[in-house]
């Protein structure tokens, strides 16, 4: 567990890319491979499901430390960060362990079949024995969620490093559902086996956002263009008559889609599809919303099913009769793919769509298309080369996206609470209103949406100071503030919603810019927020 | 309303029937200063009395002031009202002061720690009915280790950095903190050069404490020079130009924010190491304690958490509003930096 908590320690304690690599690197050429398998999930997210929940780990630590409950949250709200605060608030004592990392995650699963009583003898007993930084990575062993900027990708590169595999490869190798606690990190990562393959997907292809003129892309007709759904990114899978779905976070969801179940015996065995989960209410496309009731449920309900049934909307073919065909341009998987779109469809109710492919003759009437975007419920389009690859991760150069430009409005601050990672102890998560008349006709300000990104270190300095200054109430983490600040909030997308006060929801708000210049009578109202709302939805 | 002792008004801390105040933030005419920080000395009073060690350090920061100095433990009068200076070990020349009048004592700590940092004259507890304290880390997840364990991990991270052909910069407020670092700095590893603000202080104090040998970076020093050595600087100096010369360097901060990884990480530091010139948690507690007041007051840091805590304990907690800044003051000196990926 020592050299674990040094490597996170490390990892936590550098924002540069290279000296992380090789703490990384350095630790997989030197830990016993069954650390290094258990490394390899924690940092994949993988780790075992949590043993206590965390209202118990919450009392027991202000238990453990001798400080009243109401104390110990007050903490965490400032630390922000849970594992943190019980690392920093619980005392050590004499005695030490050396238990390995392997050792702590086996008795983590041993532990969330203990009773509570025993749990509390187990976490009191490691707490003591580990020094502060083994305390925190202990408690995040238990938590979960290390924010210590290392991605999967730089972990790959990093055991690429260190083992002389392929990156690509080793990429490819750790997706998919393996099981840490069985599985030997000769079968996972140095070992190459045909049943491994069943539901492994391939890492997805990922654009970068363009930033030049679409015509710095030269020749037009070089490029292929398709509009820009806002889904679930995701790959499905038909092998050895299994279906498998896939979540651009690699996770499986395969459950949470059952209507994809029509694809097994309608798609043929050796097919990968990479496309986007979308809502299809009564026969059309649906908005993010509709999508949000179906995220985050394992089971689903006959009501909801018709409700808001799913489609794939496929775009692209990775796999065919059971070869990888990532390496074909992409002109010829994307004929495969509408030949296979066709067979599909002339059987019975599988729930496959094709992304139109468009191609233009100008940058002008891409533009002119790009602009139908927000009418047809796409954010945008994207940009395919012809000729190009399904290449690996997040490339530049042959797919780009071209969205939209966002939505904005002009907002008064009014509530605030303290962010978490880096940002703990700032108050950078705001709530912000509108104007909206009472019933009394009187003007009142009502909130419509929270943001927590896009000012800078400096500006969330500069907000943060002034918000200790000028609180009105305090509820627990949050502060209500005196409105006197504007911000413009931008948003991909708007609809109408029953689950917010104000009745609109917007999709993925931020602040765009702080409107300093503004006045808070200045701000926009609820009704100019209404009016963005696509025609035939407001 | 009978009036206290010490009351708080939109100028400071007064003592009415001493017609004097306490650390004042506005201009005032007569004004009792507990130590050289600008958030507790600042500009514009008629009159100033401090403790002897303080007087270059303000007359440095505020240039031709009318300044008088005092001893600690040597009881003086104004009004009938009886004043004490007593050393708060916050920086060199850091006092708390006691007010006495009528059988009532109040003390003001100014900022202060317990530990003996080696620069600054120790803290001395003293007996009082009412208690101003500062709790600028006044929350259970501050607990500091003993200076000597922080400096040999200094030290240690210096002669690393030096083996690696690395130059170590190493960030301090440039009153206080930059000379607790300098004076347990280990000369045997290689040179200390300073920024200009640290180094014109440490001038003003080299006569009251024995310092190890600096140099000032200037525009003719050489980059070949610097390198594997180490640099104190203000945080200010952080992501700017200035230290271009120093490449290839680390960094790394020493203040009590550090205990925070969040705090370590957006200033985009490689090192944080915990040290701070204010109390922790089980310090503030024991002071208070060992005071043996009934009513506490806080006036700046955690002061809603802290005194709700003290109330729980039995005293006669509050908190007042002041614009004393504690350790903030220096950590909103850093300007933005890039995290790189």
């Amino acid at each position: 567990m020592k050299q674990f908590s040094q490597l996170i320690k490390t990892l936590d304690g550098t924002n540069k890319t290279n000296v992380k690599v090789a703490a990384l690197a350095n630790y997989f050429a030197s830990a016993t491979d069954q650390d290094k398998v258990w490394t390899i999930a924690i940092l994949s997210h993988r780790r075992p499901p949590r043993p206590v929940n965390t209202t118990l780990l919450r009392e027991w630590a202000s238990e453990l430390a001798n400080i009243p409950l109401w104390l110990f949250e007050e903490s965490y709200h400032i630390v922000g960060d849970l594992a943190e605060t019980i690392a920093l608030v619980v005392p050590q004592d004499e005695t030490a362990t050396d238990k390995s990392l392997t050792q702590f995650l086996q008795e983590m699963i041993w532990l969330k079949k203990q009773e509570d009583a025993d749990k509390k003898v187990y976490l009191f007993a490691n707490w003591k024995q580990l020094d502060y930084y083994g305390r925190f990575v202990f408690t995040k062993l238990i938590t979960g969620g290390f924010r210590i900027g290392v991605s999967q990708k730089l972990m790959t590169r990093a055991l690429a490093k260190a083992t002389g595999i392929d990156e690509d490869i080793l990429a490819y190798k750790l997706m998919g559902n393996w099981d840490p606690n069985t599985i030997s990190f000769q079968d996972l990562v140095l070992e190459e086996k045909a049943s491994d393959f069943l539901s492994k997907p391939y890492p997805f292809y990922l654009a970068y956002a363009l930033e030049d003129e679409p015509k710095d892309l030269g020749d037009v007709t070089q490029w292929s263009f398709e509009h820009k759904w806002d889904g679930i990114r995701a790959q499905v899978i038909l092998r050895n008559n299994e279906l498998f779905v896939w979540s651009r976070g690699e996770e499986l969801v395969t459950d949470k889609y059952p209507e994809f179940e029509a694809f097994v015996g309608a798609i043929p065995n050796g097919t990968v599809l990479d496309g986007e989960i979308l809502p299809y209410p009564n026969g059309e496309i649906g908005t993010f919303n509709d999508l949000q009731t179906r995220i985050g449920r394992k089971t689903v309900s006959k009501a909801l099913l018709k409700k808001t049934p799913v489609v794939l909307k496929a775009y692209d073919l990775l796999e065919w009769e059971g070869k990888d065909c990532r390496e074909l341009p992409y002109l010829e998987r994307r004929k495969l793919l509408e030949q296979l779109h066709s067979q599909v469809t002339s059987a019975k109710g599988a729930p496959l769509l094709l992304s139109q492919k468009m191609a233009f003759n100008s940058w002008e009437e891409v533009a002119a298309e790009r602009e139908t975007s927000r009418e047809k419920r796409s954010e945008g389009l994207m940009l395919k080369k012809n000729a190009s690859p399904y290449l690996v991760g997040r490339k530049k150069g042959d797919w780009w996206k071209w969205k939209v430009d966002p939505l904005s409005i002009d907002a008064v601050l009014t509530y605030a609470m303290r962010g978490h990672g880096r940002r703990s102890n700032l108050f950078t998560d705001y709530t912000f209103a509108l104007w909206d008349e009472n019933e009394d006709g009187e003007k009142e300000l009502v909130t419509f949406a929270k943001a927590y990104s896009g000012l800078t270190d400096a500006e969330f300095r500069k907000v943060d100071a002034w918000i200790k200054k000028n609180t009105l109430e305090r509820f627990g983490p949050v502060r209500s503030v005196t409105p006197h600040h504007v911000f413009e909030i931008a948003f991909e997308g708007i609809a109408l919603s029953k689950r917010h006060k104000s009745g609109v929801a917007t999709r993925f708000p931020r602040i765009l810019r702080w409107r300093q210049d503004k006045k808070i009578e200045e701000a926009n109202s609820l009704e100019d927020l209404k009016a963005l709302i696509p025609n035939g939805e407001g | 309303m009978k009036k206290t002792l010490l009351e708080f008004t939109n100028r400071g801390i007064y003592c009415h029937p001493a017609k004097v105040y306490l650390d004042p933030w506005k201009p005032v005419d007569k004004a009792l200063i507990t130590h050289g920080h600008a958030d507790h000395s600042r500009w514009g009073h008629q009159q100033y009395i401090t403790h002897n060690s303080n007087v270059p350090i303000i007359k440095h920061r505020l240039g031709d002031i009318n300044v008088s100095g005092v001893n600690w433990g040597q009881p003086f009068t104004i009004n009938n009202v009886k004043f004490t200076f007593y050393p708060a070990g916050h920086i060199i020349g850091s006092s708390q002061i006691k007010v006495e009048h009528k059988g009532e004592i109040w003390v003001f700590t100014g900022d202060y720690k317990l530990e003996d940092d080696g620069v600054a004259t120790p803290y001395e507890s003293v007996k009082c009915h009412s208690f101003i304290t500062e709790c600028t880390f006044g929350l259970p997840a501050f607990l500091w280790r003993p200076q000597t364990e922080v400096f040999t991990d200094i030290n240690n991270w210096w002669a690393q950095n030096k083996a690696n052909g690395q130059t170590s910069i190493l960030f301090g407020y440039s009153l206080g903190k930059a000379q607790r670092l300098l004076k347990h700095l280990d000369p045997s590893i290689g040179k200390i050069y300073t920024h200009g603000a640290i180094e014109n202080m440490t001038e003003v104090l080299r006569p009251l404490v024995d310092f190890p040998e600096t140099e000032l970076i200037t525009k003719d020093t050489k980059k070949e020079a610097i390198k594997g050595n180490l640099v104190l600087a203000p945080p200010s100096a952080h992501g700017s130009t200035w230290i271009r010369k120093m490449v290839p360097f680390v960094t790394a901060s020493a203040s009590g924010w550090m205990a925070f990884r969040g705090a370590r990480r957006r200033r985009a530091i490689d090192k944080g190491f915990v040290l701070s010139d204010h109390c922790d948690w089980p310090s503030l507690l024991k002071a208070i304690k060992d005071t043996g007041a009934e009513k506490v007051i806080c006036t700046h840091g955690y002061t809603d958490i802290f005194s709700k805590y003290l109330r729980d304990l039995g005293y006669d907690a509050r908190t007042e509003a002041t614009q004393f800044e504690g350790e903030n003051a220096e950590v909103n000196a850093e300007p933005e930096t890039q995290e790189s990926a």
